[in-house]
């Protein structure tokens, strides 16, 4: 691993006096930390999620994905081992998968037709001998040392990653076991359907969607339809896990009804609306499908994956870094083999609730947005995240809490040497 | 009122249907510009589908929607949560509709027909307006005793990529 830009010595970035109470902008804002992130991070000693395997079920199948920015493509090979190769030609570089999915023997690239084997291999060059005795590659060219780059891959419950370190312990281990046991409830085996995507920009830092989701404090205030309707309200049965190192999360919350709670409580929350009702409350059920406490989790796994479960619609959320004001969020939306025809609709119907479009996506995607106009426009400053004094960081049992983002920052603080 | 002979010359026929969707459609448009969303539900029959969803997932058959609304009471839940829960940055909206098709009317009364559709977003801190979506109208209409309503609307979009939210119906 390089040091990276001698420039990251520079006096500006270091770290507030208070610690990890405070989040400095350069964070979210700056070129040169962000290049640090994609090498130490998203390159770095991380499992990132590529695909489900039901988006790639037989030999030959495949599908575009990233890996922190970088496009990969993630293939089933012949012997049904799944492969995750950079999509970049050995030759000259050109991205030559620009398909977002399919069926394939082998890759061909468009601009001089080098061609791969599914795992990668350098398989055919054309002319490689020249004409006539003329041209063509040296004699010594080694095809062996010009396949496709090949990322470490593992899978697990049908859920695939990718590694640019060789030398990656067990997902199993990565996850550890709390946030294993969550990933379990929502992947319990049961074999998946793909209900289609939705891909969104965010004009945000990436950090900042892992930040939403551990800070369950703005879950209760922002989102009135999921407070409203008893989703989440403070006082609900809830969680905010952190793994321990800081880096994974899990926020859980049981559905209660909104009725029922504290005057007191409610008087706090101005998102609390009384006497909404719904035209079609069924949209709201909760069938209660898993092994667990919870109707609602929400996993940030490290560095690019998102599992929802809102009660019944469940989806993948995979982040695209771009630079450090934007992300792509592509999203994976899924059910069960088995499922009935009622169950699926119910989960699209739940739909309404996530996503770009989504009662509570959309104003996610909005905060976001305004936290990133917000440094932009008043710059150097820093951000305060000082909730639950008692949990210095990780897992708090209150959702009045950011000690998650801290854990996270910890975590964050020690990869990136900042 | 026009006095139209009938039996009416099936042309003539073509010709005012073509006219009503398409004078529907401004209408359309123009409740949701002005951000009425109340109209706007009303355009839609009791028994309603409402979808948006990318031509991605409309190729390959899979029914997810960024809205899915498997009746009008979900087409005002969604108008109910828009103007009374959601937050969101203030914007205009301008929806162009164009490129009409109709089919002739089929047996129950339904009426097919497709349309291109363009979305432009101004947000207030922006001099320009955003290509906000691009897509294409796949409708079946119906004469109900209140006039013409949707019976289904399916907006597939080409932009894969969402502009960050899509805050107000297409």
């Amino acid at each position: 691993m390089t040091d990276g830009p001698a420039k990251l010595r520079d006096p500006r970035y270091r770290w507030p006096e208070a610690g990890l109470t405070r989040v400095p902008d350069w964070v979210y804002t700056d070129a040169a930390v962000y290049q640090r992130e994609v090498e130490r991070i998203f390159h770095g000693q991380t499992w990132n999620y590529v695909a489900l395997e039901a988006e790639i079920p037989n030999p030959g199948d495949f599908i575009r994905s990233n890996v922190g920015p970088t496009p990969v493509v993630v293939v089933r090979g012949a012997g049904n081992a799944i492969h995750v190769v950079e999509n970049r030609c050995a030759h000259r570089a050109a991205e030559f998968c620009r398909t977002l999915s399919g069926t394939t023997k082998e890759f061909v690239c468009p601009y001089h037709q080098w061609t791969y084997t599914l795992d990668g291999g350098l398989k055919a060059v054309p002319f490689r001998r020249g004409v006539a005795g003329k041209g063509g590659m040296p004699a010594d060219f080694d095809m062996q040392a010009r396949g496709l780059k090949r990322l470490n891959v593992t899978t697990h419950r049908g859920v695939v990653f990718a590694s640019y370190a060789d030398d990656m312990e067990p997902l199993t281990e990565y996850l550890g076991p709390e946030i294993l046991r969550e990933f379990e409830a929502t992947f319990d085996g049961r074999c998946l359907t793909i209900l289609g995507h939705y891909r969104h920009t965010l004009p945000g830092n990436w950090k900042l969607y892992h930040e939403n989701l551990k800070d369950p404090y703005h879950a209760t205030l922002l989102h009135t339809f999921l407070v409203t309707f008893g989703l989440l309200v403070a006082g609900n049965k809830s969680l905010m896990l952190a793994d321990a190192t800081g880096r994974h999360g899990v926020m859980a919350s049981a559905k209660s009804d909104a009725t029922k709670v504290a005057a007191d409580v409610r008087g706090e929350m101005r998102a609390y609306k009384e006497g909404m009702t719904l035209a079609e409350p069924r949209f709201m059920d909760f069938v209660d499908e898993f092994d667990s406490p919870w109707s609602v989790t929400m996993a940030t796994i490290w560095p690019n994956l998102i599992v929802q479960r809102e009660m019944n619609t469940l989806g993948i959320r995979q982040i695209v870094p771009t630079g450090p004001h934007e992300f792509i969020m592509k999203w994976t939306m899924f059910g069960f083999e088995g499922d009935s025809e009622e169950m699926t609709r119910h989960r699209l119907r739940q739909g309404n609730l996530m996503g770009p479009a989504g009662f509570l996506g959309l104003e996610d995607n909005e905060a976001i947005k305004f936290v990133q106009d917000g440094m932009q426009r008043v710059p150097d400053g820093e951000h305060v995240v000082e909730l639950d004094p008692q949990t210095a960081y990780g897992t708090s049992d209150t959702l009045i809490s950011e000690a998650a983002i801290r854990g996270m920052y910890r975590h964050w603080r020690e990869v990136m040497d900042l | 009122m026009l006095d139209i002979p009938t039996p009416l010359d099936p042309r003539l026929a073509t010709l005012l249907l073509h006219h009503e969707i398409d004078q529907f459609n401004a209408r359309y448009a123009a409740a949701l510009d002005a951000q009425r969303l109340g109209e706007w539900t009303e355009m839609f029959t009791e028994d309603a589908f409402y979808l948006v969803t990318s031509r991605e997932n409309a190729d390959r058959n899979q029914p997810v929607g960024l809205i899915y609304c498997d009746s009008r009471a979900m087409i005002r839940d969604r108008a109910f949560a828009l103007e009374k829960t959601a937050m969101f940055a203030p914007r205009y909206l301008r929806h162009i509709i164009g490129n009409l098709m109709v089919q002739p009317e089929g047996e129950m009364g339904d009426i097919r027909a497709t349309a291109n559709y363009v979305v432009l977003q101004v947000l207030f801190d922006r001099p320009d307006a955003t290509l906000h979506q691009i897509g294409v109208y796949h409708d079946i209409f119906r004469h109900t005793q209140d006039g013409l309503k949707l019976r289904e609307r399916r907006c597939i979009y080409d932009n894969l990529l969402v502009p960050n939210a899509l805050c107000i119906p297409v």
